[in-house]
């Protein structure tokens, strides 16, 4: 269990900021400002909370009222930061090393990190450098990962690099991780469960699921990266046409491209704006993925009015304007038909199952 | 070749070495600390310090070797206290160490400063989270990334002590094979009626060798900066 709570003043800005989350990739989500670098930081101890409590797995790193604060050299918690802080006058084999060898030939191989050995980290491409920093904070032997955005400063190219090996990470070490993002795609492929940060604060917290499907939610999380996680496994492979066909709870769709072994499970976002609502059963359409589903709820805002589905066993999130909420008389219970824009699931979206 | 300069020019010429490179190595782990404090400290009475380090530079050199004879001879509050000890400074070599480590000691520090503050406090933090203590960040980290001003700041200082004066004969007089270093041979000889050619020969000597430690100083830092960059 990792038990966070912390308060803190940063000038005319207030952290006040607690969760509790079961071990797993617990993301923290939110808008650039909302405190989630704070937040980690303070895990880390390279920020002083003014009060609250840290604990981690049952040690705790922090505690105001005990006068509990552990210096960051003896926390155990492996920090990866967004710039990577590779150490420049050491090889990658030393900067491995610099923090322990523990595992060493495990973290080598699952990071792919045995041809580099003999390198500089300024002779690394942007995503080896950030491979180097997964595997040398690993082998510090930690109770706990922190990732502060490791791949916002890559390319789309370097980010599908290396988004499987955090999926080999996130299955293959046991290891809770606290992973900053404000990229809807990372967390829905790698979250288990995901914390909503705003102005400082936590606004939600909830299984992955849960929380990207939650229409209430959509206004935290920003009209263009909501969108639902659902589990998926590979149904049928039309080779001629260059198809997947995956089956969802609550019915089949067809996405371009080979995505995988048949009978495989994977994860698949499937964002808002690309799930169209019909009261009918619709004829004569290109897209080829129809779902029927119930409309558990209906949240107006500004921008629109999102709509939570449920689909099988699994939850849907569309986003339409208000008058089309109005015009179809949405509300909760009404059965609907789910149109699923096939094209626009991005490679980025579909990730590898727990 | 060792009948180029007279035996009393040698004498000279080996006694400023070794009271350069004495001052250089006493005043190092001073400089370091005055260097990394100055640079990543916050305390009160930083500025003063800043002040006290500079203070040489600024002031006339012969009222910094006037205050140390005061301070230092056999009566004055810090001679007397080393006294016991069999320690003396008054009108000996070490006397002449001393005024050239301390006078030398700002331009030393200066480098040894901007090195320390231009390296990364991330990699320092980053450095903390894998487990290593205060002393191992600055031993694996700090210092081995700012090793090139290091090596400038002390390398400057020889540069400057090899060529202290105002200090040094006020502080410890001007003896032969005792204190006698280059500059205060060459005023020496200046005095003396046909001491021109003797003064020349010590002016060559003192040009080769500061061009030498400059030289010395740009090669080695930039072979350094190679390995920390690279």
């Amino acid at each position: 269990m990792i038990a966070i709570h912390v308060k803190k003043r940063l000038g005319a800005f207030d952290l006040d900021a607690g969760f509790e989350a079961p071990p797993g990739v617990i993301a923290l989500f939110g808008k650039s400002g909302s405190g989630k670098t704070s937040l980690i930081n303070a895990v880390a101890g390279l920020l002083r909370p003014e009060a609250g409590r840290i604990e981690v797995d049952g040690a705790v790193l922090f505690d105001g009222a005990a006068r509990i604060d552990i210096p960051v050299h003896r926390r155990r918690v492996g920090y990866v930061f967004q710039d990577a802080r590779l150490f420049p006058h050491m090889s990658v084999a030393k900067n491995l090393a610099y923090g322990g060898r523990h595992d060493r030939d495990r973290v080598i191989d699952l990071l792919g990190l045995d041809t580099l050995l003999d390198r500089r980290p300024a002779a690394l491409s942007g995503g080896e450098r950030q491979r180097v920093a997964i595997g040398r904070a690993l082998m510090s032997d930690p109770r706990l990962l922190l990732m502060d955005e490791p791949l916002s400063a890559l390319d789309a190219e370097r980010k599908a690099e290396i988004l499987p090996w955090l999926e080999r990470l996130r299955d293959e070490a046991g290891l809770p991780i606290l992973y900053v993002s404000h990229a809807a795609s990372e967390v829905a492929r790698l979250a288990t469960t995901v914390v909503v940060m705003e102005a400082g604060g936590v606004r939600r917290v909830g299984a992955v699921g849960e929380v990207l499907s939650d229409p209430a939610a959509v206004g935290m999380i920003g009209a263009q990266e909501a969108g639902a996680v659902v589990r998926a496994r590979i149904a049928g492979l039309d080779r001629i046409d260059g198809l997947t066909e995956l089956a969802l709870s609550g019915g089949r769709i067809v996405l371009p491209g080979r995505l995988g072994r048949l009978g495989t499970h994977l994860r698949l976002r499937i964002s808002a704006q690309d799930v169209i609502l019909a009261r009918e059963k619709p004829q004569g359409l290109s897209a080829l993925n129809i779902l029927p589903a119930e409309v558990t709820a209906v949240d107006e805002g500004p921008e629109g009015a999102a709509v939570g589905l449920l689909c099988g066993a699994d939850r849907l999130l569309a986003r339409v304007t208000r008058r089309s909420a109005r015009a179809l008389r949405l509300e909760p219970g009404q059965r609907v038909w789910a149109i699923v824009k096939a094209s626009a699931v991005a490679p980025d979206d579909v990730g590898g199952a727990v | 070749m060792t009948d180029w300069l007279g035996p009393e020019e040698w004498q000279a010429v080996r006694l400023s070495l070794k009271v350069s490179a004495s001052a250089v190595a006493a005043s190092l782990p001073l400089g370091l600390i005055c260097a990394l404090a100055l640079a990543k400290g916050r305390f009160p009475g930083r500025q003063l310090l800043n002040g006290l380090v500079h203070l040489p530079l600024i002031l006339p050199p012969v009222v910094t070797g006037y205050l140390l004879l005061i301070a230092f001879s056999r009566q004055g509050p810090l001679g007397s206290l080393l006294e016991p000890f069999g320690i003396s400074f008054a009108f000996s070599w070490t006397g002449a160490a001393l005024a050239a480590a301390i006078m030398a000691f700002p331009l030393m520090v200066r480098p040894m400063r901007l090195a320390f503050e231009a390296v990364d406090p991330g990699l320092e933090a980053a450095a903390a989270t894998l487990g290593a203590s205060r002393l191992r960040v600055f031993a694996t980290v700090t210092l081995p990334l700012a090793l090139p001003g290091v090596v400038a700041g002390a390398i400057l200082a020889f540069a400057k002590a090899m060529g202290e004066f105002g200090a040094t004969i006020t502080f410890v007089s001007n003896i032969p094979g005792e204190t006698r270093t280059i500059p205060t041979a060459i005023y020496a000889f200046l005095q003396m009626p046909g001491g021109e050619g003797a003064a020349l020969r010590l002016v060559a000597v003192s040009v080769a060798l500061a061009m030498g430690a400059l030289l010395a100083s740009e090669w080695l830092s930039r072979r350094i900066a190679r390995r920390v960059a690279a």
